[in-house]
């Protein structure tokens, strides 16, 4: 590393062709040893005390980051020291490394370049002033713009267009990093607007753009010198840019759009670029909306480029169209010909576009007609796109709780056709329709079960393992409803088929807990245990079922099992779970031992006891029952808020006293938990389904259970939630159902009458009403709501701008109060840095004065040109100039 | 910020020019063009010239050999931004007389400071070819 460059190296250097050439010759692979080899030359030439080394060693190394992805932040040094070169090529060279390669917020260096920018800002060549001013927007801090911003506020006002220009467009970086700034330099940019010189008028431009971008509101009394652009200038790129700045002030100030609205309507007629035409078109459909003819004629424009071969053009086209279906859906009915035909584009950007607008124009009117076509597309679609297809079509038909869909028996057998789709990899989100669809909608459940069945026994489906998840819902769906099932025992065996092994465990645990659901129910219709229960249940089905679920009913309640058809199942059960028992994953071995265990129960039911077992026959057939309640309860959907909206009780700290846990369970050793606890029970919503029989039995063991878990309580109280009646713990659960369901069930009811009577009137021919679809009403799944940051900077900024255009007293917005506290903080900062800064003080003070001098005068001006806008205005409208009204 | 970055990328996908307007560390560059060449190369001349990358566009136009990538925030204008390419490559032509890219290797500071002229702080500040031209050649006669 101590090695000094010697004169060999200097001589014999090799210039940065020679590194380009000698990196064009590498053999391929063989690049990385090349530049590591270079980059060990660099390190030893650019330590050379001769400007020229140096720079020829900078030169290559910058090459080579730029390119090649070389550290160069050690090199940071030798970046400043050749900066403060008399030869402006080496200049250039020290300049331009740093900028490719300093790091704003972390490289040390930078302040030491502050003295040698200050210089070169002030310097008598241009190059070197606009070198200056290229490095300092590239690698602008806060402490250079605060020391810099003097010098740039010089060259606002320079004689020199082209200094002028970049000073214009450095500013903005300064104005980011040192938000101050903007009070030395606002008016002078301001007055920029009003320059002829292209170049200028461009960068200006720009600069507010970006301003605008941030807090529009702030710029709003500039709208007159915007305005004058729109209306004079005749360079397409400022136009655009004028044109991007009304687009974010005329939703702020609705006479704004009335004034703005033709210049930029003759623009569109009449321009010859496209570019042009397409900003006028976006600005109308984004924030003239409500400007009909405005936007007719910006739709017609979208028309134009639609129909052009330019896949520019058409994939612009459709971006318009998004935008405008926002507020005038119209505008896409009117062009869904050519945006169904882009469904079929070569290009899968422009395919996306269309099948986002087609997706807009879904209504349950035409959702079967649309997923139809759209999925018959995907069929011919390659994988990627055929899963945008199904994706876009999933969160369309589930949006706000499956909206638009009408006929649910149609909605389910379309995710089951989806499954099978040979591309798809959306098997995650089937999977939860199904399974919520199950929950919400009651009516869709027969259906809904015979999709499911299609799905389980088909045992080509489970070689797929993108369809894991929907066959496990659709295991779920024919577990949790087998009593809407024709044929159980069919069920059973697809559950059981051998081909399962190849499913994931976590879904093969849902197949084996569902095989205990129909092992449940099979025995209970061969016990005949409640038929009242289950007979009653089904009943309450047909009547809303209108025919379609008499089939059933009748079927499944005449299923009889004899002893041997129950035995053959009991045994195939048995067969093919056992072997799990002893399975590596957890959760299939517990579900195969609790499906074993329950088949040991029914064994002692079902061939009774050799002799004198009476008793404990007696409580497994309790014990059946039990499960068999537990299974035949209706699960809801549970709000995602339900666990917060538990009160957490004084006094309960989480995270101490746990040392006392040792105490309990170290003491607890004789508690044991009862031979039969009870399953935590739904509320019940409908509790005349039930039989005595079984809530007797209930309450028994719940009884038992009770006074075990009061004797805990009073043992370990400090570990319970509080709760008034603690006699009645039990029943004290908090319903995972909100109790308010039952109104909401009540609303939904309504609204369907309501709309049953609006929907013959619309259409006479749809005899099914929709379903009802459970819905929780706290909101559901908006339970963060977004809250919109600014941006620190911007905030700052616009602050500042509020105050250089509008005086102290009549800032606009609420919120400026804060801004003033935290300007009036930075202004404190700056008198103090002004302190220790008199050498550049005594630089400025000259045309700060100047400045002052305008401010002063302009100030009185504009507040009586707010004046005469007339004093009764509210604040709000303060800020809006005289030319509007 | 309007424009993010300005790219050129041979066939190959090798990077020939690459200026940021927003400090990203190797890493992220070498990772961001790699992403970028992979989605942009690829695409044939009949589809469209933009494409969505991360959180925001990329305008890229391909001439002979070498694609101009020019990376832009949403709000831009595509249309523009394909003009500016063009403009870009029409000037290199201008100077270098029908560029290629081995010009811009050889010349890659020139062609930085030919951007330089026309873009600062991701602002479009020059678009008269002549006044870029002028000023290179009065860099190149200053040093």
């Amino acid at each position: 590393m101590a090695v000094v460059p010697s004169l060999m190296d200097s001589l014999f250097q090799r210039s940065i062709d020679d590194v380009i050439k000698g990196l064009r010759l590498c053999p391929p692979g063989t690049e990385s040893i090349f530049i590591s080899k270079s980059l060990d030359e660099i390190r030893r030439e650019i330590k050379s005390t001769d400007p020229q080394t140096k720079a020829t060693a900078l030169h290559k190394l910058t090459y080579l980051h730029s390119l090649h992805s070389a550290e160069m932040s050690w090199a940071a040094f030798h970046s400043v020291e050749l900066s403060s070169s008399a030869a402006h090529s080496y200049k250039r060279v020290a300049f331009l490394s740093a900028s490719l390669s300093f790091n704003p917020s972390t490289t040390q260096v930078i302040l030491l370049l502050t003295h040698q920018l200050r210089k070169d800002l002030s310097s008598a060549n241009p190059h070197d002033v606009s070198l200056a001013l290229s490095t300092l927007s590239a690698i602008c801090n806060p402490d250079l713009a605060r020391d810099l911003t003097p010098d740039v506020f010089a060259l606002l006002a320079s004689g020199k267009p082209f200094v002028r220009k970049k000073a214009i467009a450095a500013v903005l970086r300064v104005f980011e990093q040192y938000p101050d700034a903007v009070r030395v330099c606002f008016k002078r940019v301001v007055e920029n607007l009003e320059s002829d010189d292209m170049g200028i008028l461009s960068a200006v431009v720009g600069l507010f753009c970006e301003l605008t971008e941030k807090e529009p509101r702030s710029y709003l009394p500039l709208a007159p010198e915007f305005y004058k652009i729109l209306v004079d200038c005749r360079n397409n790129w400022v136009l655009i840019k004028v044109i991007k700045i009304f687009a974010k002030l005329a939703p702020l100030e609705p006479r704004l759009g009335k004034r703005v609205v033709e210049p930029i309507c003759d623009h569109m007629a009449r321009t010859g670029a496209k570019s042009l035409a397409f900003e006028c078109v976006r600005m109308i459909v984004t924030s003239l909306s409500e400007y009909d003819s405005a936007v007719k004629l910006a739709v017609a424009k979208l028309r134009e480029f639609l129909l052009e071969d330019d896949p520019n053009l058409k994939y612009l086209g459709l971006q318009g169209l998004t935008i405008v279906s926002k507020t005038n859906m119209w505008a896409v009915l009117e062009n869904k010909e050519l945006v169904v035909k882009a469904l079929s584009d070569v290009d899968v950007n422009i395919k996306v576009e269309a099948l986002r607008l087609v997706m807009c124009m879904v209504s349950e009117d035409n959702v079967m007609e649309i997923s139809r076509i759209l999925i018959s597309q995907a069929l011919k679609s390659d994988p990627e796109f055929c899963n945008e297809i199904l994706g876009h079509v999933l969160l369309t038909c589930s949006r706000n709780f499956y909206e638009v869909v009408f006929d649910f028996d149609w909605y389910v057998s379309f995710l089951g056709e989806m499954a099978r789709i040979p591309h798809c990899r959306k098997g995650n989100e089937i999977e939860n329709q199904l399974v919520d669809i199950g929950m919400r909608v009651k009516d869709a459940r027969v259906q809904l079960v015979h999709i499911a069945r299609e799905l389980v026994i088909d045992p080509a489906l489970l070689g797929n393992s993108f369809i894991h998840g929907v066959l496990g819902a659709a295991a779920w769906v024919s577990g949790e409803y087998i009593e809407l099932s024709r044929n159980p025992f069919e069920i059973m065996e697809a559950l059981l088929q051998p081909r399962t092994s190849l499913l994931t465990p976590s879904v093969r645990a849902v197949y084996i807990q569902s095989a205990f659901k129909v092992l449940t129910f099979c025995l209970s219709l061969y016990l005949k245990l409640s038929v009242d229960t289950v007979a009653s249940q089904l009943l309450s089905d047909t009547e809303l079922d209108n025919g379609n679920g008499n089939v059933v009913v009748a079927s499944s309640s005449m299923h009889r099992f004899t002893k041997e058809s129950f035995v053959n199942l009991m045994n195939l059960v048995e067969t093919n779970l056992g072997p799990l028992a002893g399975s590596n994953e957890v959760e299939v071995q517990e579900r195969a031992s609790n499906v074993l265990g329950l088949i040991k129960l029914i064994k002692l039911i079902v061939f009774g006891s050799e002799g004198d077992n009476v008793k404990g026959e007696v409580e497994a057939s309790e014990m059946v029952k039990l499960i068999f309640d537990a299974f035949s309860e209706d699960l809801g959907p549970v709000s995602v808020n339900a666990q917060e909206r538990v009160p957490i009780p004084d006094g309960l700290v989480l995270k101490e006293n746990l040392g006392d846990l040792d105490d309990i369970c170290g003491g607890d050793t004789e508690f044991s938990l009862p031979s039969s606890f009870s399953i935590v029970k739904l509320q019940k919503m409908d509790a005349a389904g039930t039989s005595d029989c079984t809530s007797k039995e209930e309450s028994e063991t719940l009884t038992e259970s009770t006074s075990l878990l009061a004797e805990h309580r009073k043992r370990h109280g400090l570990y319970y939630l509080s709760s008034e009646n603690a006699g009645t713990v039990s029943n004290d659960y908090p319903p995972a159902i909100d109790p308010k369901d039952k109104d909401a069930d009540e609303a939904e009811d309504l609204a369907r009458l309501t709309e049953e009577s609006l929907v013959i009137k619309k259409k006479p021919n749809q005899a099914r009403i929709r379903p009802v679809v459970v819905k929780l009403d706290d909101g559901e799944g908006f339970n963060v709501s977004a809250k919109k940051r600014e941006v620190e900077g911007g905030d700052l900024i616009s602050g500042a701008v509020q105050e250089v255009l509008l005086g102290n007293e009549a800032t606009a917005t609420s919120s400026s109060s804060r801004k003033r506290e935290s300007s009036k903080k930075s202004r404190e900062r700056n008198k103090q840095q002004h302190g220790h800064g008199k050498e550049r003080k005594s630089q400025s003070t000259g045309k700060d004065k100047e400045h002052d001098g305008q401010g002063q005068r302009e100030k009185p001006k504009r507040k009586s040109r707010q004046r005469g806008d007339g004093g009764a205005l509210p604040a709000q409208s303060s800020v809006i100039p005289d030319f509007l009204l | 910020m309007g424009i993010r970055f300005v790219l050129m990328v041979n066939k190959q996908g090798q990077t020939r020019l690459a200026q940021y307007y927003e400090y990203l560390n190797v890493e992220e560059r070498r990772a961001l063009e790699g992403e970028i060449v992979r989605k942009c190369l690829t695409r044939t001349q009949q589809q469209c010239s933009f494409v969505e990358h991360r959180n925001y566009k990329v305008v890229y136009r391909r001439y002979a050999s070498l694609f101009f990538l020019v990376g832009v925030d949403n709000e831009e204008n595509e249309l523009a931004i394909l003009e500016f390419i063009h403009l870009l490559v029409e000037t290199m032509d201008r100077h270098f007389g029908n560029v290629c890219e081995l010009d811009i290797m050889f010349h890659l500071e020139k062609a930085h400071f030919m951007l330089e002229e026309m873009v600062m702080n991701g602002c479009i500040i020059e678009t008269s070819k002549t006044n870029i031209l002028s000023q290179i050649q009065l860099m190149e006669r200053a040093s």
